[in-house]
């Protein structure tokens, strides 16, 4: 059996296991500093309530993500070696920089903070918040420097047959970090703002602990509507640069078969990849070009011709990603992104939530679309790039380990996304239990 | 000294770093279900480590992300080719995670009992382990001359590494019982000084011999130049004072003996390594030194860089974070 797509699917499977917990803990924690940092300025004993209450939620959450990214760590060595020789020069320092730099300051910070109610002045440990919050986000900027050298190289030379670097600066100042970084971030932050108004929904539509509920649904009501704003606006500039990083990963988002100019929008289709061509397709004229270039008649490139200037500059070869997986899932971040800022903006206009039990219910449910976008725009980030691991340097099937048989990689591939299944289903339940079970008065005692 | 001797150090450091503060964690794990007999002793016991497990596993995972900087065909070598045994430790080491947050948020009993039960596994699998991984460092792998090693997990374990497996698991308890001793109150204390001394009588039989097979076995005590022969002269004499300290019932010195036996070890198995990271059993000459297996100077540079600014400062507030916790946990004061 090849080995390439069991790999494939490995990684692309704990990985995303991996994004199901990262982004709440980078939302998270930056919500519950803010919080207790009004606590801290207020005196109002309520921020401290809500604070210790989420506390627990993200302790769990940040369990899973701990342990899902242990096994990111070593993937590269395990499933990717020949990967990890071409890149090791470039890659391995800013994973070792995110150890040093930021997972020891969360996991320090994140437990003194929860073991430290009561051992440290109010100040101090509004300080731990902060640092475990910055922590998270530092980890984030430095793993996504090294995904961002994947999809844009910067500051490499090539010698003998590896990627070495030629410059600390460039690597760290990709131009693709900066949405990259900000488009995550602002996606976790909406996540938390839905995460936590989907907690305190549950609270106000049984009636119970309404005014301490009342204000975290505030606060989470402005967290989701800033993240969704920020997250889709940054999106659309993001689509921009990388239509001129990796036309071709854009161009399969949009199903675009045959240049255009002007350019429109598919708003739906059903692409088909065997006769390169989309069925019934729903199109608004204009409209690529203009979100493309913002030039209503700007002429953009179709998979066909950018498939005919890579075998150009590469060789003979394919190299058009999956078209379909790449439409569905820009189509389902995007639809999601719209649906996201819609659901906040009617819950930051509600004044009195409690009396509006209908969209209570909905925003119960409102955290899936933050969830199914992350994992979407993961999808269009990475299968996008096929068939390159780094674009334009190194193929996928030059990147695997020659010494793992097939049989490994299932044997691995089942037992870790078998047991992260069932973890997921625990933490969620345990979740749920503590959002039910924990009355304020002992979400103050945490346990 | 080059950098690349520079990195070799950082590494043992991190290792030592590593085997002193996970040791007694993992100990800590492989005593839970014994020495807790009741629902709140073991809620003691996991208060203990409860504060600092997660960054005591960041030095395994900062050692592993210095290897892939600075030695990144180390990475890729030793990764792929203990294939099978390293997603068992990863899975070890994902039940203990979220053990220690999973335990106790539901009362029930069978969970709490499972879930002490999954935390000794997630313990001791590791712990094994790691000492396997050691011992085959020592003896050396069937590494071709395209740095790749074949051989898959059979040879992985051969007996002299499954003894270091076994006096890796025998020292950590000996550790972690050292450490409750330290942190723990009531029962479980008393439990913890009494189970001490049994687990060093038996550390210092498997050391012993594990010693002396890898004299015979492996050229890490014995090579000219630079060997571990002294380092492990010392680490012997610093176990053999973890007995002496334990006698006299002054369990304070009795762990830092532990903990200084175990970054003597480490100074042992890597000095008898150096300048090898992985010593190929097919041909000396493809093994994996600190020079054909390292990155680019620049990068080593870089990294140097950013090692001396950030590793102070990380330590600073370690130390800091074990004065915090280093009162004795009551039933009073349990979170987990
Ligand atoms: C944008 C953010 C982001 C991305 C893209 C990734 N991670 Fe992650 N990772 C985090 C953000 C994060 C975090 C927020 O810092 C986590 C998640 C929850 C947590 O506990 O920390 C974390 C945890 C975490 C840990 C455990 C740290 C600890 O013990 O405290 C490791 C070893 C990794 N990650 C490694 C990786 C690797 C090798 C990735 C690439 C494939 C990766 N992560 C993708
Ligand atoms: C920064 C280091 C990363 C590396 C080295 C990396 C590498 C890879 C590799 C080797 C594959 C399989 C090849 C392919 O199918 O394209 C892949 C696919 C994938 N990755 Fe990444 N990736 C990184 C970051 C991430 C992150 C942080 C995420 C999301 C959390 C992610 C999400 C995905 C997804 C969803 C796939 C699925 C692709 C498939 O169908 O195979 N990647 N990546
Ligand atoms: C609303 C409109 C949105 C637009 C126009 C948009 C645009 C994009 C684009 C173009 C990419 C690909 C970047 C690349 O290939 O490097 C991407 C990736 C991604 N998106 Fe979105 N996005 C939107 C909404 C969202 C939402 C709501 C979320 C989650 C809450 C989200 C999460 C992600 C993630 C996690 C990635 C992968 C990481 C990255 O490459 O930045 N996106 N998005």
């Amino acid at each position: 059996m090849n080995p390439v797509p069991l790999a494939r699917w490995q990684f692309a499977l704990t990985t995303i296991f991996h994004w199901l917990f990262v982004p709440l803990t980078l939302g998270l924690s930056l919500f519950i500093a803010l919080v207790q940092t009004w606590y801290v300025r207020t005196g109002n004993e309520k921020y401290k309530q809500i604070a210790r209450f989420f506390g627990p939620l993200l302790l769990l959450n940040f369990a899973m993500g701990v342990v899902t990214g242990i096994v990111q760590e070593f993937h590269f060595g395990l499933n990717w070696s020949e990967y990890s020789r071409f890149m090791g020069d470039i890659f391995g320092a800013p994973l070792a920089i995110e150890a040093l730099l930021a997972f020891y300051l969360e996991s320090t910070f994140l437990a003194v903070w929860y073991f430290g109610w009561d051992r440290l002045s109010k100040k101090a440990h509004l300080a731990t918040a902060w640092l475990a919050a910055l922590g998270t986000n530092i980890s984030a900027y430095w793993i996504l420097t090294a995904n961002s050298f994947m999809q844009h190289p910067r500051g490499y030379t090539l010698q003998g047959g590896r990627a070495l670097m030629a410059d600390f600066f460039a690597l760290i100042t990709n131009p693709n970090i900066p949405f990259q970084f900000t488009h995550v971030l602002s996606g976790g932050l909406a996540l938390a703002g839905f995460v936590v108004m989907a907690f305190a929904a549950w609270y106000l539509l049984k009636g119970r602990e309404k005014e301490l509920f009342g204000v975290a649904f505030r606060w989470g009501a402005r967290f989701a509507l800033i993240g969704s704003l920020l997250v889709g606006i940054i999106g659309h500039f993001q689509g921009q640069f990388v239509l001129q990083a990796q036309p071709m990963k854009m161009a399969a988002a949009e199903a675009l078969w045959e240049t255009e100019q002007p350019a429109s929008f598919v708003v739906f289709a059903i692409p088909n990849e065997r006769a390169r061509t989309n069925a019934l397709a729903i199109r608004i004229p204009y409209l690529l070009s203009f979100l493309s270039y913002n030039n209503f008649t700007a002429r953009v490139e179709g998979l066909k011709d950018l498939e005919k200037a890579a075998v150009a500059q590469y060789g003979p070869g394919q190299y058009i990603p999956p078209v379909a997986v790449n439409f569905y899932a820009f189509r389902i971040m995007v639809l999601a992104g719209l649906l996201m800022i819609g659901l906040a903006a009617l819950a930051v206009a509600a004044k009195r939530p409690e009396s509006r039990p209908g969209l209570l219910k909905v925003l119960l449910w409102a955290p899936i679309l933050p969830y199914l976008a992350g994992t979407a725009g993961w999808i269009v980030a990475e299968v996008g790039r096929w068939p390159w691991i780094v674009y334009g340097l190194l193929r996928i099937e030059d990147a695997i380990s020659p010494n793992v048989s097939a049989g490994n990689i299932i044997f691995s591939l089942v037992i870790l996304t078998g047991l992260y299944a069932v973890l997921s289903v625990l933490a969620f339940r345990l979740a749920l239990k503590h959002g039910a079970q924990e009355a304020v008065g002992q979400a103050a005692e945490a346990y | 000294m080059d950098l690349n001797t520079l990195w070799f150090i950082l590494i043992t450091i991190l290792f030592a770093g590593f085997f002193v503060l996970e040791g007694f964690d993992y100990g800590v794990g492989m005593l839970l279900p014994f020495l807790g007999k009741k629902d709140e002793e073991r809620r003691i016991i996991l208060n203990t480590i409860g504060p600092v497990w997660d960054s005591n596993e960041v030095w395994m995972i900062t050692a592993g992300g210095a290897m892939f900087a600075a030695f990144p065909q180390v990475y890729a070598t030793l990764f792929s080719g203990a294939y099978v045994a390293l997603i068992l430790m990863l899975v070890g080491l994902i039940l203990r995670g979220v053990g220690f947050e999973f335990r106790s948020r539901s009362p029930s009993p069978r969970w709490r009992n499972t879930w002490d039960w999954l935390l000794f596994i997630g313990s001791l699998v590791p712990a094994l382990l790691w000492g396997a991984v050691v011992g085959n460092l020592m003896r050396g792998l069937a590494i071709d001359a395209r740095m790749t090693y074949w051989g898959g997990l059979l040879p992985l374990l051969n007996p002299f590494a499954l003894w270091a497996g076994l006096t890796f698991v025998a020292l950590f308890v000996m550790h972690g019982a050292n450490f409750l001793a330290l942190r723990a109150s009531g029962e479980v204390e008393q439990r913890a000084k009494a189970v001490a001394f049994r687990a060093w009588i038996a550390a210092v039989i498997l050391t012993v011999v594990f010693v002396v097979w890898a004299f015979f076995a492996t050229d890490i005590l014995t090579k000219p130049g630079v060997n571990g022969l002294v380092p492990a002269v010392l680490a012997a004499v610093a176990l053999l004072l973890v007995g002496y300290f334990l006698r006299q019932g002054r369990f304070g010195w009795a762990f830092a003996m532990g903990a200084l036996t175990f970054v003597l070890a480490t100074v042992m198995v890597f000095a008898g390594l150096y300048p090898r990271i992985l010593i190929s059993t097919l041909n000396p000459a493809y093994s994996l030194t600190i020079y054909n297996a390292s990155s680019s100077p620049y990068t080593l540079r870089v990294m140097t860089i950013v090692a001396l600014v950030f590793v102070p400062i990380v330590l600073a507030y370690l130390a800091w974070t074990y004065k915090v916790f280093s009162d004795r946990v009551t039933g009073k004061k349990v979170i987990y």
